[in-house]
């Protein structure tokens, strides 16, 4: 029955299509032709997302239709039967039933529901069951209370909060598979343009995948409560063009620089609690509590999004993150001013 | 049958002492009083959960709000959703069953009447134990908190390593006691129902509430009881070392969800029954007409119960099932919307062709249909998996149940309060201040949750304190907390209606809607016995046999 119509479907779909995304654009005031997109579930730009966005138009459509349909019988009813001064006293006719009517109105929903059925079967298959191909980029995520990590296991990279994957062309598909862990409570790795929501759970390892095909930074945060600060735990995916990914891969795999002026925020970061946490590849510090600091420098936000990557920010960040995301699990360090600067420094050399 | 109030000569009723009157109200086994205890505890927390719904919209009405911090937004949205559907929604519920069930099966109370008041002290008393958290959820050391873990408190959200303090030990207790009350009154109206029904009431000749009743007090039995048990599981993991959801040990958060979900689902249809029964006997009596295919609408609930014991993961579709459980639960989730679709034709095939009184209790079902309708449209949307994996967690979910809570059962509660008021109080309640209620109520909520569905479809997640400026979501959550206080406004109005009424309401007498179920043949309030003779019935709708001699339903059966 899908099949039979599906031209004019296609038709209808994406005139509704665009009709939702421009409803909901409106509304999301979204800069059209910015690298910054949105989170309109009607705007995708990959494949997951494009696939829902097509069964979510035909799911609709449909309910549109039965709700037109009972609305109408609703309002006639209301309005055709109103009681008028005129029939006081007087009953109506008493009618106790109809087997016939009863049985027209179990049959046609059951076939509804069949069609309904089919179309969702056929999508949560095309997207679950999709075997990864051998190009596809590896993402680790790893959900902690309220930041994220990503480990790339065969880049060899370890970063935080923004991820970066490259831009697919249908030509020559980069998808990128995720796979989703949790090191506390469940969190929901939500990018709404780019693919459905998928839950990072401990002990129970899942699985998703995007293709974008659009390059710039899309945005998207944690759908599932995790603790205090599940409101900022912020997510940026960037999809890069082919050879800015490669650039930045290369980038991300070099040891933290070392400058002789940040030898005195290194000592103070190396003496305090900080990497206990934190980890900067080449130096002692390992921690992997908090997000890896190799790189930090090459992020646009702090916190997880929470704040963007500025020396005030980054200061106040360190002086007292309560300050900028209160319940957040890293302790204000009551650091004197000067090594507070000092630190500050020497986080500004990681690039 | 009309006046059966036993008076008995030269016997002069003595105004008793208000310590007296109080003290009958609290040993009382009376159904009738217990079902009022049960009603006046739900507004009360209705009252409290509301509060804690303009304070969750305060803090949201714009981006990078500060009326009040994280810790405590996630403890008012925790303690909004508990005491909504565990201290509001069962408790009216089950006052309702209580007043009303022995009256229209002609019985002179349930078949415990001292279990009956058991269970009701342990639901109320479970209210007190969750809000006590105010007080003493912190333990020794120091002020108290609430829970703040969610109203489902997935783990290892509530394991002792996530939630320290006893905030979230107050919510595992409270809904363990207030859940043993709930066994105890659904054991309770299952067994009046099945023994207690006046001569000539067969099973098919019940009122389609006491039929709805049955069924939700079955799913109750079903639905409370893994929720109990995991209760335990959650203290046993946080005090006696077990693992069964400590995920830090080898447990199973998925578990969890699972034990959650498998009562959580049927709760929906444990909570919405009864309003399905409200309809039932409302839309007749205001149709003029007899409810359209009795046997069709007894099937359709049964159905309904059968299938809802079997779409708990719906709600999970987004922890990574594979294609065959997510399609399982696709297909019996929209299997559902077919025994509910049956219902609302026959709501209107009961209108088509009668003479329809717009009195409030009409217009808060004839509200119910039109929004029912629209929650279980958006229902069908997200038994469609895919669509599901955008919408689940967002802000569309939380227009959707509301629609299906506030819109669907809350107006059905509504229209009941106004239908048997004057039954239980012997007053009108006032119709102005009533349609004041219903459309200040009205747009406060299509304002509310209407707008609420288009923030969840630009990405906005649920349980967030605060969001972003830029995302589009300012406007539209600005929009959605006017509309709860227009809300607000419009209880109070009702809140209002219910003091002055039972003061300076018109007389109601035995029966003033001329209906056709047996509660309207005894006085109102009725007597503590309900009826000096136990009735006999011989069709459906007694009350019709006796104004029309002429032409009886009994004739018909």
């Amino acid at each position: 029955m899908l099949r039979m119509k599906s031209s004019t479907l296609r038709f209808f779909e994406q005139t509704i299509l665009l009709l939702f995304w421009s409803a909901t654009a409106v509304w999301a005031s979204e800069p059209k032709g910015s690298s910054s997109h949105g989170t309109n579930i009607f705007a995708p730009a990959s494949t997951p997302a494009k696939s829902i966005a097509d069964l979510s138009v035909f799911v609709l459509v449909i309910t549109g239709i039965i709700f037109v349909v009972v609305f109408a019988l609703l309002i006639y009813s209301v309005v055709k039967f109103r009681g008028r001064a005129m029939d006081a006293g007087r009953e109506p006719a008493q009618v106790y039933g109809s087997t016939q009517i009863e049985l027209a109105w179990t049959i046609i929903p059951i076939l509804i529901v069949v069609v309904l059925f089919l179309a969702t079967a056929r999508v949560i298959h095309a997207i679950q069951d999709v075997p990864e191909p051998a190009g596809a980029v590896d993402v680790i995520a790893i959900g902690h209370q309220y930041w994220w990590e990503f480990r790339y296991p065969k880049l060899g990279i370890v970063t935080a909060n923004e991820l970066h994957i490259p831009v697919s062309d249908r030509e020559h598909p980069t998808p990128t598979f995720l796979q989703l862990l949790s090191a506390d409570t469940d969190h929901s790795f939500w990018v709404p343009e780019l693919a459905g929501k998928t839950d990072l759970i401990p002990n129970h390892p899942n699985r998703m995948w995007m293709d974008p095909q659009r390059t710039g930074i899309f945005v998207g945060q944690c759908a599932q409560y995790c603790g205090i600060q599940h409101a900022k735990m912020l997510l940026r995916v960037s999809v890069d063009r082919e050879d800015d990914f490669s650039a930045w891969v290369r980038a991300q795999q070099k040891v933290a620089v070392e400058e002789a002026g940040a030898i005195e925020g290194r000592r103070v970061f190396e003496r305090n609690a900080c990497m206990n946490c934190h980890a900067v590849d080449g130096t002692p510090a390992d921690g992997r509590f908090g997000p890896d600091l190799t790189h930090l420098m090459s992020r646009a936000t702090i916190a997880a999004g929470a704040a963007e990557n500025t020396h005030d920010n980054l200061r106040l960040w360190i002086q007292n993150p309560s300050a900028i995301k209160p319940g957040s699990l890293m302790p204000a360090m009551k650091l004197s001013d000067a090594d507070l600067d000092a630190i500050v420094s020497y986080m500004e050399t990681l690039r | 049958m009309s006046s059966n109030a036993i008076t008995i000569p030269g016997t002069q009723i003595q105004a008793r002492p208000w310590v007296d009157e109080l003290h009958q109200w609290l040993t009382t086994v009376d159904h009738k009083r217990l079902g009022i205890l049960y009603m006046l505890s739900a507004l009360l927390f209705l009252v409290i959960g509301g509060v804690e719904a303009l304070i969750i919209r305060i803090q949201l009405m714009h981006s990078h709000n500060n009326f009040v911090s994280p810790e405590v937004f996630n403890r008012m949205f925790t303690m909004h959703g508990t005491t909504m559907i565990f201290f509001v929604a069962m408790p009216v519920l089950f006052g309702f069953a209580n007043y009303l069930v022995p009256l229209m099966i002609g019985a002179r109370d349930m078949a415990f009447p001292r279990l009956n008041a058991f269970s009701f002290w342990l639901s109320f008393l479970g209210g007190l134990l969750l809000y006590f958290s105010f007080v003493g959820g912190s333990g020794l050391y120091g002020a108290g908190n609430a829970p703040d873990v969610g109203w489902w408190a997935y783990a290892p959200l509530g394991a002792r390593a996530f939630s320290p303090g006893h905030s979230s030990d107050y919510w595992t207790l409270s809904l363990l006691v207030s859940g043993f009350g709930s066994i105890g009154t659904a054991i309770n109206i299952i067994a009046t129902i099945l023994c207690m029904r006046c001569p000539g009431m067969k099973l098919g000749r019940m009122p389609l509430l006491a039929w709805l009743y049955l069924v939700q007090a079955g799913m109750v039995l079903i639905a409370i009881t893994p929720l109990s048990a995991a209760q335990i599981m959650l203290l046993i993991d946080r005090y006696l070392g077990g693992h069964f959801f400590d995920t830090q040990a080898g447990g199973s958060a998925v578990l969890w969800m699972h034990f959650f979900w498998i009562f959580g689902h049927p709760e929906v249809y444990v909570l919405v029954i009864p309003a399905f029964a409200f309809l039932s006997e409302i839309i007749p009596v205001f149709s003029r007409k007899p409810i359209f295919g009795y046997p069709v609408m007894v099937a359709a609930t049964v159905a309904i119960g059968l299938v809802s014991t079997s779409v708990w993961a719906h709600h999970m579709f987004s922890i990574g099932m594979n294609s065959y459980a997510s399609s399982f639960f696709a297909i019996t989730t929209m299997a559902v919307g077919i025994p509910t679709g049956i219902k609302i034709f026959n709501w209107i095939g009961t209108m088509w062709g009668g003479r329809i009184q717009f009195k409030v209790p009409m217009l808060f079902c004839i509200g119910f249909l039109f929004q029912f309708l629209i929650a279980g449209l958006t229902g069908i949307m997200q038994a469609a998996v895919p669509f599901d994996w955008q919408l689940t967690l967002s802000y569309f979910v939380v227009a959707h149940f509301h629609y299906v809570i506030v819109g669907g059962i809350l107006f059905a509660i509504f229209g009941a309060f106004y239908y048997w008021y004057p039954k239980m109080t012997g007053r009108m309640l006032s119709e102005t201040l009533g349609k004041w209620h219903f459309w200040l109520f009205l747009i406060g909520f299509h304002l509310t949750f209407d707008v609420m569905h288009i923030p969840g479809l630009l990405g906005m997640p649920r349980r967030i304190y605060t969001y972003e400026p830029g995302r589009g979501w300012d406007t539209l959550n600005f929009i959605i907390t006017i509309g709860a206080f227009i809300q607000a406004i419009a209880i109070l109005v009702f809140v209002a209606n219910l003091i002055i009424s039972y003061f300076k309401g018109a007389e109601a007498g035995n029966d003033p809607w001329d209906a056709w179920t047996l509660e309207w043949s005894t006085s109102s309030p009725p007597p503590a016995y309900n009826f000096a003779t136990v009735p006999t019935v011989a069709s459906r709708r007694p009350l019709w046999d006796l104004k029309h001699p002429e032409d009886p339903d009994s004739r018909y059966e």
